[in-house]
This record gives structure tokens, sequence and C-alpha cells, in this order.
């Protein structure tokens, strides 16, 4: 990783009033701009990039539009078919409804849009902490020789805890709890991304570690730190800036993962409360009627598997735009 | 290397008593009363001597040490009596489940050959698959193969189990009528068909694990095999004359596999717990669906014990990983 401070420190040295441009200047393009475009020749990472923004305008912006009420009954209307069914025969379908109705004649398209939305916001809440967590301790010990053994040890530690069952256990425990305190819906959130957090901070801990304890002894830390910079400033204009490529690799996989966890906590019913869905709530709740309407399992499923893909192959180019040594290959 | 392992054993001591009493705390530390589902009508005097009966009357700093010395005593002793007909256990107190009032470890024994045949397998195979797709990836490096290699293994990554295994489930039980998507726990395997119908409600469980395994395996072997191909020796060993099969699977395989071989034994706890969601699916009565049927039923002992062997599996294979490691690198000195 190249230090950006001595370059941008050059741009501000030259005079303001400097009448000739400087030459550097115009050849020079920033670091993120070459990563953008080493990103952008991953095809793969690109069409998910595409995709993954569709996907969030979709349930984020979807509902403004699609303005049916995930949670109202239509007993009426209930059990259609996905509109595609029409193709290979004639059965209960309605353009009223394109991606079919529940068994209570929810509308599953307004359904799906609800549920992604929470599942996305839990997936980045859960992965923002996690980073938040693993870059903390990781900069603390590969910085302070004092702090390493005591947090690497912390570290292996939870590294050691059988982590899908304690979670499991954590949301049994706290669930009753948080929910009196913050209400059904945000004690739950608060309940999975806190336990998703705390559980997956450990790879990006390493890493961040692994990577500070080399950048700290390079010769630009030596110098800030004999101009007599506060470890404080050290920590943050010199080393974070350049354990970041790492952590953004590490933020997507997090993020792959946090869905995924929360998928998983939601289809063994220990996730959000009952008519709240998610995705994996959905799927989990049409289990039971799969013979008979397999499509509501396949919603579900294929957003949740197509938006992890999609943040997966993002990581994936990220990694290769992000590592100076392939770069440009 | 022998003092290296000693070493790491005695690490692993306070390690787990550490992990041991954070889980304990946890499940202490929990709202739900084992005697919440017992009628009303019980006078408080006899609930109180029902929770002494269940071990819960005391203090958390009595009952730890008091479940530890069940854990690591009582049981194996229990164990070794079981084996070869003595007593050292001379009738004592067992961990008891709160749901089925029998001893824990007598329910997790008739639980742990389903999960080790359906999960085992599921093991087996996606490292038998995931072996030859890492070598042609790496060989044929950006080929089409490695390019659908890494496709399977990034579905194998992004589909969850309970998606994979519900849409095998559609596609190949529902739809086809092939397989059965229930898992028969008391199918007796003594003839033929038997044995055919085993392997068929086998097949789907094992291939919704397998190819989480492949995913994750095939990507390290890749790497491994694409750090090797590079390396001098190789074009030392080209350069003899040696044949190309030669110099792939003996030079480079070898050398390749020392930390796929630390990541496949890295993965083997998984066995025992990760699978928790597929059994769930496939009504596989193993371990995993134990833990989830002792949680909803709020059975701690059951919890705590099924939790804490997860912990030591854990903690011993990442032992046995690293002391591997260093067995198979001669490069590797931990001393």
């Amino acid at each position: 990783m190249t230090d950006r401070a001595p370059q941008a420190s050059a741009d501000t040295i030259l005079p303001a009033g400097d009448p000739t441009p400087p030459v550097l200047a115009v050849k020079a393009r920033s670091q993120w701009r070459d990563v953008w475009d080493q990103f952008r020749s991953h095809r793969g990472a690109m069409a998910s990039l595409v995709f993954l923004i569709a996907m969030i305008l979709f349930v984020l912006a979807g509902p403004l539009v699609w303005r049916l009420d995930p949670t109202a009954l239509d007993i009426r209307n209930k059990d259609l078919r996905p509109i595609v069914n029409a193709l290979w025969g004639a059965e209960k379908v309605s353009w009223a409804h394109p991606m079919g109705t529940d068994n209570l004649g929810r509308d599953l398209m307004a359904q799906i849009m609800q549920g992604g939305r929470i599942s996305l916001a839990v997936g980045a809440a859960a992965m923002i902490l996690s980073i938040v967590i693993g870059t903390f301790v990781g900069v603390i010990a590969g910085y302070f020789n004092r702090l390493d053994g005591l947090l690497m040890r912390l570290t292996d530690l939870f590294l050691a805890l059988p982590l899908l069952p304690l979670l499991l256990v954590m949301m049994l425990l706290f669930r009753d709890p948080l929910r009196a305190a913050f209400g059904p819906e945000q004690g739950i959130f608060i309940l999975i991304v806190a336990g998703i957090g705390i559980t997956s901070w450990m790879h990006t801990a390493r890493i961040v570690r692994g990577d500070v304890l080399a950048l700290k002894e390079r010769e630009y830390v030596l110098a800030a730190r004999s101009i007599g910079t506060p470890s404080r400033r050290i920590i943050t204009r010199h080393l974070l800036p350049n354990v970041l490529s790492p952590i953004l690799v590490s933020a997507t996989l997090g993020l792959a993962t946090a869905i995924i966890t929360e998928s998983a906590l939601s289809f063994l019913g220990l996730g959000f409360p009952p008519d709240f869905p998610t995705w994996g709530k959905i799927l989990a709740d049409s289990v039971p009627r799969m013979t008979a309407f397999p499509e509501r399992v396949i919603w579900p499923g294929l957003a949740i598997s197509l938006t992890v893909l999609a943040v997966n192959y993002i990581g994936d180019g990220l990694r290769d735009a992000l590592d100076p040594r392939i770069r440009g290959l | 290397m022998l003092t290296y392992t000693l070493r790491r054993l005695l690490i692993a001591i306070p390690t787990l008593l550490f992990i041991a009493f954070v889980i304990f705390m946890l499940l202490e530390l929990a709202p739900g009363d084992p005697m919440a589902n017992m009628p009303l009508t019980i006078p408080p005097e006899v609930k109180e001597k029902m929770r002494e009966a269940l071990g819960l009357g005391q203090p958390w700093y009595v009952r730890f040490p008091l479940w530890l010395n069940q854990f690591f005593i009582v049981e194996p002793q229990y164990w070794i009596d079981g084996l070869f007909g003595t007593n050292f256990a001379d009738g004592a107190q067992r961990i008891i489940s709160f749901q089925s009032r029998s001893p824990v470890f007598d329910t997790i024994a008739q639980r742990l050959p389903q999960t080790l045949w359906v999960v085992g397998m599921s093991y087996v195979v996606g490292v038998l698959i995931a072996l030859p797709i890492g070598i042609i990836s790496a060989y044929r490096q950006y080929s089409v193969f490695d390019q659908a290699g890494t496709f399977v293994s990034m579905i194998g990554f992004s589909v969850p189990p309970f998606f994979s295994g519900v849409l095998l489930i559609v596609i190949f039980s529902v739809t086809l009528g092939w397989l059965p998507s229930i898992y028969d726990t008391t199918l007796v395997v003594n003839d033929w068909a038997s044995f055919k119908q085993q392997l068929a409600q086998m097949v789907m469980p094992v291939m919704v694990l397998a190819l989480q395994t492949t995913a994750q395996v095939s990507r390290y072997m890749r790497a491994s095999m694409l750090d090797n191909l590079g390396q001098d020796y190789v074009r030392t060993a080209r350069a003899k004359g040696m044949r190309e099969s030669v110099v792939v699977l003996r030079h480079v395989l070898r050398n390749s596999m020392i930390p796929v071989i630390t990541v496949i034994a890295l993965g083997i706890p998984s066995i025992f717990g990760g699978a928790i969601i597929t059994e769930q699916i496939f009504k596989v009565n193993g371990l995993g669906q134990l833990l989830i049927i002792a949680l909803q039923g709020n059975d701690i002992p059951m919890v705590m014990t099924l939790t804490f062997l997860f912990a030591i599996l854990i903690v011993l294979f990442n032992l046995i990983a690293d002391v591997l490691y260093g067995v198979f690198d001669p490069r590797i000195r931990y001393d």
C-alpha cells in the first residue's frame, strides 16, 4: 500500500497564487480513481454492483410506488400464484399481485420489499458494528505492544466459541428483556445487530492487526513520530487510511455473512416477531406449504442468495482492485 | 514439537475453563425459568424443593464447580464404567436434562450417529469434490473450468443451506418425486433395498452441506496451488525433464496440501455443530436439532453441555491443525 500523505501535502504546500499549474497534478490520478478503473474491468463485480443498487432501490423506493400494505389481509385474494404461472396454464393469477399472495392474502411483493428493508438494514448495521469493533481491536493490538498479547488472546478466545449455538442462546435469553425495554421490533433489531456484530469481528481484527504491525515500522510513521505527532493522530492520519482496503474487503464479506446469519436466525424462529417480514422469515413461514406453493420459498430465497452473491462478487472485485500487485493487468 | 504440543494443551485448559464460565454465566442470566411450566397449584415450599431437586437452589459459584466436576470427572467415570464394567462412578449425580429427566450424555450418544453419518459424510464428499476442482482450477488458471469453479464456489458461499435445501426438496421430492424429503432415522440397513433407501435419503442433506465445504476448500486448494506453481522448484523439476503429471501431482500437490490440510482440520468441529439448519430442514434428529429443541425447552443443562462440547472440539481441532502444520512442513518450527 502506498502512503498518500506526501502526495496530498505536496499539493497543499504549493503557494496559493502560483500561476503555473503543477505539472504533476495533471498526470497524477488519485488512488481511488485507479481502484475504480480496475474495479470496472471486473465484469462480475460491475454486474453485481448494478444488481445490488437495483435491489436497494427496489426495497427502499419500491414501497413508495407499490403502495400495498405488506401486512394487510385480503382473504378473497388468498393463494394467488405469481404472474409468470399464466404462461403455462390458467391458474389463479392477478396483475394486482405480480408475485402472488400468501394463505392470508398478503401481497408477496410488498412483503419482499418490506423484508428486504429489514434484512439489508440488519446486515448493514451488524457489518458496521463488527467492522468498528474489529478495526478498533486490531489497531490497538497492532499499535500498542503492551496490549497486543491480551487482545489477541481475547480474539482467539472468541474464535474458539461455538458462534451459531451461542447466538441462538443469546437470541433466546435476551429477547424478552430487550423487547420490554425497546418495543418488539427495535428490541429484536438491537439484539440481532449486537449479536451478529459481537460474534463476527475477529477476522477483521486479525487482518488489521497484521497490517498495522507492518505499517508502524515504516519510515513515514517514524517521521511522524519524530516530529512529535501523538499516537492518536498517527493512528487516524497515517495508519487507518492505509488499512482501509483490507477493511473494505472484510466489510463486504461481513455484510454477506450478516445477511445470511440474520436469515438463518429468522429461519430457525429466533429472529423477528411473527407478522414482521424479513426474507428469512418469509422463507421459513412458507416452508410448510412449499409442496403446493413452491414460489413462496423461491422468491425470498432468490432475494437472499442473489444479494449475497452480488455482495461477494463486489468483495472479490474490490480485493482485486485494491491489490496494487495485480492492478493494471 | 512435543513441548509445543504440551504447551498448547496447557494453554487450552484455562481457555476452555473460561469458555465454560462464559457459557455458564450467559445461561445464568437467562430470564427463563425451568419451573415456569409447572402448574400454579403447586405450593411454594414444594416448588422450592423441586428447584433444589433440579440443582437450582444454590448460587452460581457453588453450581459452576459442581457442573465442572460432573462434566470432567463424573461423566468420564460413567463412560469408563460402561466400557469396562467397572464401578468408578459409584452412583454419583450425572448431568440430567430438564426436559427428558435422563442423563444428557445418553441423549447425546443416541443423537451422535446420525450427525456423524450425514454431516461427516457430507464433509468427506465435499473435500473429495473440492480437491480436484482446486487443482484443475489452479493448473488451468482463467480457463473456462476455472471460471466455472469460481462461480460454483461463489454459489456455495452465497446460497444459504435453508434455501438450497428447500430448493432441492422442491425439485427432487415435490416435482420429480425421486428422493424422500424427510430423513428416516429408524431405518435399519440390513439388505440391498434398505441400503438403497438409506442412500436415497442421504443424498440431499449430504449435497447441501457438501456444497458449502466444496466452496471453501476448493478456494484454498486453488490459492495454495497457485502459490506453489510459480515457485522455483517447479521450474527445476520441469527442467530436469520430469513428466508434467509428476511435477503437478507429486511436487506441487504435496506442498500445496499443507495449508489445505489445516483448513480441513479446522472445519471438522462444524461437522458436529454447524449443521443445525440442515438437520432442521431434512428432519435429521442429530445434535444440531437436539440443541434447537433444548433451547426452545429452556433445557439449560443440555444447552450448556452441547455448547461446551462444541467449544472443546473447536479448541482441540485448532490445536490439531497447528500441530499438523508443523508436522507436514519442516520449515515451521514452533520451539
